[in-house]
C-alpha cells in the first residue's frame, strides 16, 4: 500500500494514499467539524464547515473531499478557517429557529455544538426565515424543515443505505427543501415509498428529523442509553433503549455488529408495548371461569401442585411444554432442563416452524 | 412533634406540623417546579411557579409558603395549576433571551426545564425586552441580567452573610433589577467573589467566568469535595470534562460560615489541570497576583524558606 | 445461515426463494440492495410480486408450491450445459448420480408447465447462478411451510452443492430466521428430540451426560412430540401444557382445533407479557418480564450470540422467565437457583460444544460471537462448511415435485397464502400495542388480483368472507398486482383476522412444519 505523509497543524501524519484530509486529521485526534459528512455515505462536500487552510490552494478546501497528498501542509484552525466557519454558522443560524429551549435535539445537535464551540450567536444576519408547517402526520417521524440545514444526509442514507430513494432536494436557492417526490409527506407511502425505518432520523445532525414519540419525553442529557438486542425478527439488530426515570422513552441507533446504526420500523418505533397498560402485572388464577389476581406464592404453589399431580398420575410424558423463540437462550435452556429433568418429558418444542 | 395528614393528588400524606406543601408533596414523590425556593432559605413565595390547587382556597397558593394542614386536599397538576404555570413561564420568556444555543446554563436551567416540561416553545406575549450590558467587572462571576428571573435567591443567600449583603432589588416594575448598592457593577461593589449567588441561580443570569466556553453543563461530571483550608468544611464541585478537572465551583457553604474565595482558589490550584490566574482587588481594581499572595501564604512560605536555609 | 449477514453484500448472484426480505427482514434487505448497487444479479422466486421482486433482474413468479420443480429445473440446465462444479461434486459430495437421474426429466420446458416460469428465464437464471463466483441463496418460510418443506430445502442444498456455492465467503444457503431467538431456542434444546446444540436425546451417552450435569438419575429417552403433535394429543395422552411466551391460538394452523385442544386439557399454564388469545384459555397466567427488563442473550439468524441488557425494572410484579422457571422447579422439589443469567449461560456452555467458548463476559468485551465457538480463545465462525460438511460428505437428496396437499377446486377455487407485514411481528401481541405501528397499519387486508376482483364484483375495501374447509374469517379486500389471478394473500398478524382458522394443518412429514403457504379457499363479498 502506498502512503503519503503530510503535516497537519504541525503534526506529521502518514496515511494510505486516497485518504482525505479529514480522515487524516481525525486519525491523529485533530477535531474538524462536519455536517454533511458521514463515513458510510458518499461525499458531496456540500456544507463547507470542514474547510481547512492549505497554503498554495486557491481557497479554503473542504477537508472531507480533499485527498491528502505527499508533503501537503494543512492548518485546521487558522484565523481564516475559524472566520470561514463562523460565517458559515452565522449564515445557517440566520434561517434557523431559536428553539433550543424546547428542541428535542438540544444537547445532541451539531449546529448547537459548533455555535457554542466557535462562540457564534444567532443574530449576526437578519433576513427572511422559513415558516414551513411541521410535518407530523405519521406516528413515527416529525420533519421540521425550518430546522433543516440541507446537509443532505437523510437524502443519501435513504438512497445509499436503505435504498428507498424517498427524499431529495426540491426547488432552488432559498426555497430549496428536502422532500419526498411531488412534495408530498412521508405518510403518503404510495408516492413517497417511505418505510419509516427512521435511518434518516439517525443521521440528521440537527433537529429537523426527530422520533415523534420521544418529543417531550426527556432531554438528551437526562437519558440513560442501554445497548441491547432487538426483540423482533431474527436479524439481531442492536440499538440503544433510551431510559428516563425507569421508563423506556425511545430507541436510538447504537453501533450494532449486524446493523451498524440502521434499523427498521419495528425495531426503532415498536417499543411502546413495554409500558402498555395491557401488560400483565400480577399472576392470575382462573376461578369459576374468571381470572382472579393472585400472589406469586399462591400461583407457583398451584402450578407446582397441578403439574406434579399430572406427572404422578400419568407420568411426565403427559405434560407438553412450549418454550419460546422470543425468550433468551438462558430461559430456553432452563425450560429444556425443567421439562426433561423436573417434569420428565421430552415433549418440549416452540414455534420454530411458524 | 405533632403530625398533620392531608391528601395530595388523591394520596394520603402524613407530615410533621409546620411542613410546607412543597416539602410534603415532593416528599411523597410528586414533582413541583420551583424558581425562587431555596431549601436553605425557605418560604419566600416570590415566583409563584410552585402554585398548587387547595380545595376551598380563594386562589391557587404557593406551595413553598403554605403550611400543610390536617384534611387539606391538594392537587399539584390540575388544569388550573398547569395553566397558571404555563402563563408564568410565558411571561418570564416574554423578557428572556432565547439563546440556549450558546447559553452556559443550557442543560442545567430551570426556566428551560419547565418550558420543556410544560411545552412552552415560545412566549405568547410580545413586549419590551431588557438590553442590559453584561457585567464582566468581577473576574470570577459573569452577570447577565437580561436572563434574570428576579427570583432573589442571590439576594437572599448573600444576605445570609452579615457583613456582605451586596445584592438587593433596585428600581420598580419592568425596571426592577438585582443590583449592588448604588447600582454599581459587581466589580466595584463589596462583593468578595465567594460565588454562593452563582451556585443558587436557577437560570443563566449568574455564571462562573472560569467555565465560560469550556463546555456544556451536560458534558461535565461533578464531584463534590470538602475544602480543607479551614475547619468550616465548605463544599466545592470539581467539574470534570474528558477526565480532566476544568474548574472548581462552589457548591454549599459550611455550617455557619460563608464560602470564601481563598478556599476556592486553593481548591482550584490543587485540582485543576490548568488553573486560572488568581486576581485580587487592590485599590478597587482587580489585579493579577501570585498564588502565594492569593492564598495568603507569602509570609509562611518566606518563613519556611528561611528555616530551610 | 451458513454465511454471515454482512457477506450478502459481496455476493455477485443472489437467489431468493420464499422470502419477502425487505418487509420480513428489512435490515437484511439493506444488504441485498447493497449487493445490487455493487453490481450483483438478483433472482427472486416468489408467487407474489413483492418489493424485492420488483428490484430483481429476474422474478420467477412460480405457482405456489412448485419450488422443487423449479430448483430441479435449474439443476437440469446446469448439468446439461456442463456448468456444474465437477471438482466440488467429486470431492465433497455423494449420491450425485441418483440426483442427476431424477433431475434429467425436469427440462426447462417441463418445468415451465408446472411452475409457469418461462423456460428461457429458467435457463438464464441457471447460467447466472452457476457461473457466479459468489452465489448466495436466501430463503424463509415461503420455501419451508409446505407439505414438502424439507424436500424443498434438499432441492436448495442440491443446487448449491452442484455448483460448489457453499462453504465459502458470500456463498451458501441462508435461511433467514423470523424471530429474535428462534435460532437460540433451537440451539438451547427447546426441541423434542434434542438437548442443546442438537445432541439427540435418543443417544444414551447424551442422556447420561445431561443427567449427571442436572443431578437426576435418568432422563426420558424417547423423543417427544412437536407442537402440532402436542395439540393433537391434548386431552388424550397430553394432560397438561406449560406455555412460555407463545401464542399458538393465533400462530398455529387450524386455530379452532388448537383452541379445542387447549380447552380439553386438565391444566394449562401460560407465562407471557400480555393476556394473549392463548393465555385467556389458561388456568394460571404468570406475568413475565419483557426483553427490556432482563439480562440474557439472543442468537440471531447468522448464529451470532448477542447480549440482551436490562434497561428497566420489571413492570408491576412481573418476573423474568428464568426466575419463574426456577420458582416452579424449586416448588416441585428440584431446587433451582442462579445468581444471574450469566451463571445459567455458563452451565449451558459446559454442556454445549458449539457455545463452549462463549460467556457473557466475552460478549461484553468483544461484542457478539458466532457459533461454533468451541473454546474461549476461538474467534467464532463467520461461515460454515469450509472444507468439510458437518456430516463429512455433502449428500444429494434426489427429490421430486410434490404438489400441495390441498389444491383449488370448484368449491374452493383460490389458493390462500399467508405471511407477514412490515409493520407487524408474528401474532401482533407486541406490535399492536406500540402506539405507533398499529396506528399506521391498523387493519388487515386480503390481497386479490384485479382480474379476480372484477370477476367477483369486488371493490377496494369491500369486506370479504374467506372460507376454507376448516373455518371462515372476514377481511377487507385490497386489489393489487402483487398477486396473480387465483392467488390471495394476507398475514396472520391480526387478532381480528385470525387467518389460521383457515390454514391447513397438514405437515411436512419430516420437519413437521405446517403448509401455511397453500390452502384452498372460497371468497364471498359481504358488503
Amino acid at each position: 500500500m502506498t502512503t503519503v505523509t503530510l503535516t497537519i497543524d504541525g503534526i506529521q501524519v502518514t496515511v494510505p494514499k486516497g485518504t482525505t484530509v479529514l480522515e487524516a486529521a481525525e486519525s491523529v485526534g485533530i477535531f474538524i467539524p462536519t455536517f454533511c459528512h458521514d463515513p458510510e455515505l458518499s461525499k458531496p462536500g456540500a456544507c463547507r464547515i470542514c474547510v481547512v487552510e492549505i497554503p498554495g490552494a486557491r481557497n479554503l478546501p473542504a477537508a472531507c473531499v480533499t485527498e491528502a497528498t505527499e508533503g501537503m501542509v494543512v492548518y485546521t484552525a487558522s484565523e481564516a478557517v475559524i472566520e470561514a466557519r463562523k460565517t458559515n454558522l452565522e449564515l445557517l443560524l440566520a434561517n434557523h429557529p431559536e428553539d433550543c429551549l424546547t428542541c428535542h435535539k438540544n444537547g445532541d445537535c451539531r449546529l448547537q455544538e459548533y455555535a457554542y464551540f466557535y462562540g457564534v450567536k444567532a443574530e449576526a444576519f437578519s433576513g427572511e426565515k422559513h415558516d414551513y408547517p411541521v410535518e407530523e402526520d405519521n406516528p413515527f417521524i416529525v420533519r421540521d424543515m425550518n430546522k433543516c440545514i440541507l446537509c443532505g444526509k437523510c437524502v443519501r442514507v435513504c438512497q445509499e443505505i436503505q435504498g428507498n430513494n424517498v427524499l431529495d432536494f426540491a426547488f432552488r436557492g432559498f426555497s430549496a427543501v428536502v422532500t419526498p417526490a411531488m412534495n408530498t409527506t412521508l405518510s403518503d407511502t404510495d408516492i413517497s415509498n417511505c418505510v419509516f425505518c427512521g435511518n434518516c432520523v439517525a443521521v440528521c445532525p440537527v433537529g429537523a428529523l426527530t422520533e415523534k414519540a420521544m418529543i417531550g419525553k426527556g432531554r438528551q442529557w437526562e437519558v440513560k442509553k442501554v445497548k441491547t438486542t432487538c426483540p423482533y425478527c431474527g436479524v439481531g439488530c442492536q440499538f440503544n433503549l433510551n431510559v428516563k426515570d425507569g421508563r423506556v422513552i425511545g430507541v436510538t441507533s447504537a453501533d450494532g455488529d449486524v446493523n451498524g446504526r440502521f434499523l427498521c420500523v419495528k425495531g426503532r418505533f415498536g417499543y411502546g408495548f413495554i409500558h402498555h397498560p395491557d401488560r400483565l402485572t400480577t399472576p392470575l388464577i382462573k376461578k369459576d371461569g374468571k381470572f382472579v389476581e393472585a400472589s406469586w406464592d399462591e400461583a407457583i404453589a398451584l402450578v407446582a401442585e397441578k403439574l406434579g399431580a399430572v406427572k404422578e398420575q400419568y407420568g411426565g410424558e403427559a405434560i407438553g411444554v412450549l418454550s419460546s423463540a422470543r425468550c433468551t437462550n438462558e430461559e430456553n435452556y432452563l425450560m429444556n432442563k425443567f421439562a426433561r429433568a423436573v417434569l420428565g418429558t421430552n415433549s418440549i418444542d416452540h414455534c420454530a416452524r411458524l | 412533634m405533632a403530625n398533620v395528614t392531608l391528601t395530595i393528588n388523591g394520596v394520603q400524606v402524613t407530615v410533621p406540623a409546620g411542613t410546607s406543601l412543597l416539602d410534603a408533596a415532593t416528599g411523597a414523590g410528586f414533582f413541583i417546579p420551583t424558581l425562587c425556593h431555596d431549601p436553605a432559605n425557605p418560604g419566600y413565595g416570590g415566583c409563584r411557579i410552585c402554585v398548587v390547587e387547595v380545595k376551598g382556597a380563594r386562589a391557587l397558593v404557593a406551595s413553598c409558603a403554605t403550611e400543610a394542614a390536617n384534611g387539606m386536599v391538594v392537587e399539584t397538576e390540575s388544569p388550573a395549576v398547569q395553566e397558571a404555570r404555563k402563563t408564568i413561564i410565558e411571561l418570564l420568556l416574554a423578557n428572556h433571551p432565547t439563546d440556549c444555543l450558546t447559553c452556559e446554563k443550557n442543560g442545567d436551567c430551570r426556566l428551560q426545564d419547565y418550558a420543556y416540561r410544560y411545552g412552552i416553545r415560545k412566549s405568547g406575549f410580545e413586549g419590551e425586552r431588557h438590553s442590559y450590558p453584561i457585567d464582566n467587572s468581577n473576574p470570577y462571576i459573569t452577570r447577565d441580567l437580561n436572563k434574570c428571573v428576579l427570583c432573589a435567591r442571590c439576594v437572599r443567600t448573600c444576605a445570609q452573610v452579615d457583613d456582605r449583603q451586596v445584592l438587593d432589588f433596585a428600581y420598580r416594575g419592568f425596571n426592577t433589577k438585582v443590583a449592588p448598592a448604588m447600582d454599581t457593577s459587581l466589580g466595584e461593589s463589596d462583593c468578595v467573589s465567594c460565588g454562593r449567588c452563582v451556585a443558587v441561580c436557577p437560570v443563566g443570569a449568574l455564571t462562573f467566568t472560569s467555565l465560560t466556553g469550556k463546555g456544556r453543563t451536560y458534558e461535565f461530571r461533578k464531584e463534590t469535595v470538602t475544602c480543607s483550608f479551614c475547619e468550616a468544611g465548605c463544599k466545592f464541585d470539581l467539574n470534570y470534562k474528558g477526565g480532566k478537572v476544568i474548574a472548581v465551583t462552589p457548591n454549599a457553604p459550611g455550617e455557619g460560615r460563608p464560602l470564601c474565595l481563598k478556599g476556592r482558589l486553593g481548591m482550584e490550584l490543587r485540582y485543576v489541570d490548568k488553573p486560572v490566574t488568581p486576581m485580587l482587588k487592590k485599590d478597587d481594581k482587580y489585579v493579577e497576583v501570585s498564588w502565594p499572595e492569593a492564598l495568603g501564604l507569602e509570609d509562611v512560605l518566606a518563613r519556611i524558606k528561611e528555616l530551610g536555609e | 445461515m451458513t454465511n454471515s449477514i454482512a457477506e450478502i453484500a459481496d455476493a455477485d448472484f443472489i437467489l431468493t426463494t420464499g422470502t419477502n426480505t425487505t418487509e420480513g427482514h428489512p435490515v437484511i434487505g439493506i444488504q441485498v440492495k447493497k449487493a445490487l448497487r455493487n453490481g450483483a444479479t438478483l433472482a427472486v422466486i416468489d408467487p407474489r410480486r413483492t418489493e424485492i421482486a420488483e428490484l430483481a433482474h429476474y422474478h420467477l413468479q412460480i405457482k405456489s408450491g412448485t419450488d422443487i420443480a423449479l430448483l430441479n429445473g435449474l439443476a437440469n440446465v446446469i448439468i446439461n450445459e456442463g456448468l456444474w462444479n465437477k471438482e466440488f461434486v467429486q470431492e465433497r459430495t455423494e449420491d450425485f448420480e441418483a440426483f442427476k437421474e431424477v433431475v434429467a426429466k425436469y427440462t426447462p420446458e417441463y418445468v415451465e408447465e408446472i411452475t409457469g416460469v418461462p423456460a428461457d428465464t429458467i435457463k438464464e437464471v441457471a447460467r447466472g447462478y452457476a457461473k457466479a463466483k459468489k452465489a448466495s441463496i436466501l430463503y424463509t418460510m415461503g420455501l419451508t411451510q409446505h407439505v414438502c418443506g424439507t424436500h424443498n430445502v434438499f432441492a436448495v442444498a442440491n443446487l448449491t452443492m452442484l455448483c460448489g456455492h457453499i462453504g465459502k465467503e458470500s456463498s451458501g444457503v441462508n435461511p433467514l430466521r423470523g424471530q429474535n431467538n428462534v435460532q437460540g431456542a433451537c440451539d438451547m434444546g427447546a426441541l423434542p428430540a434434542f438437548y442443546t446444540a442438537y445432541q439427540p436425546v435418543a443417544n444414551e451417552a447424551n442422556r447420561a451426560k445431561f443427567a449427571a450435569a442436572w443431578g437426576v438419575e435418568e432422563l426420558p429417552s424417547k423423543p417427544g412430540l412437536t407442537v402440532g403433535e402436542i395439540f393433537d394429543q391434548a386431552g388424550k395422552t397430553i394432560k397438561a401444557i406449560y406455555i412460555m411466551g407463545e401464542n399458538p391460538v393465533l400462530s398455529d394452523p387450524d386455530a379452532n382445533h388448537v383452541i379445542h385442544a387447549l380447552e380439553s386439557l386438565d391444566f394449562l399454564v401460560v407465562q407471557d407479557i400480555f393476556l394473549t388469545e392463548t393465555a385467556q384459555l389458561a388456568d394460571v397466567v404468570l406475568p413475565a418480564a419483557s426483553f427490556a427488563e432482563k439480562d440474557g442473550t439472543f442468537s440471531n439468524t447468522e448464529r451470532r450470540v448477542q447480549l440482551v441488557r436490562k434497561a428497566i425494572e420489571p413492570i408491576g410484579q412481573a418476573k423474568p422467565d428464568c426466575e419463574i422457571i426456577c420458582l416452579i422447579a424449586t416448588a416441585m422439589g428440584y431446587p433451582m437457583r442462579y445468581n444471574s443469567p450469566a451463571e445459567i449461560f455458563d452451565e449451558m456452555a459446559k454442556l454445549t460444544p458449539s457455545y463452549a467458548g462463549i460467556s457473557h463476559k466475552r460478549l461484553e468485551q468483544e461484542g457478539g460471537l458466532q457459533w461454533p465457538c468451541p473454546t474461549p480463545d476461538h474467534p467464532g465462525t463467520k461461515f460454515l462448511h469450509a472444507g468439510k460438511f458437518a456430516r463429512g460428505l455433502g449428500k444429494f437428496h434426489a427429490v421430486e415435485h410434490i404438489p400441495p396437499a390441498e389444491m383449488p377446486d370448484e368449491e374452493y377455487p383460490f389458493v390462500l397464502s399467508t405471511g407477514r407485514r412490515r409493520y407487524h411481528y408474528h401474532t401482533g401481541t407486541m406490535t399492536h400495542r406500540t402506539g405507533a405501528l398499529e396506528v399506521f397499519y391498523p387493519t388487515e387486508f386480503l390481497e386479490i388480483s384485479c382480474e379476480d376482483a372484477e370477476k367477483l364484483g369486488i371493490c377496494d375495501g369491500d369486506i370479504l368472507r374467506v372460507s376454507s374447509r376448516r373455518g371462515t374469517v372476514e377481511v377487507a379486500a385490497k386489489i393489487t398486482d402483487r398477486v396473480v389471478p387465483g392467488l390471495v394473500f394476507t398475514s396472520f398478524q391480526y387478532p381480528d383476522v385470525p387467518i389460521n382458522k383457515l390454514t391447513n394443518p397438514v405437515r411436512c412429514p419430516i420437519a413437521k412444519i405446517p403448509e401455511y403457504k397453500v390452502c384452498a379457499v372460497k371468497i364471498e363479498k359481504v358488503s
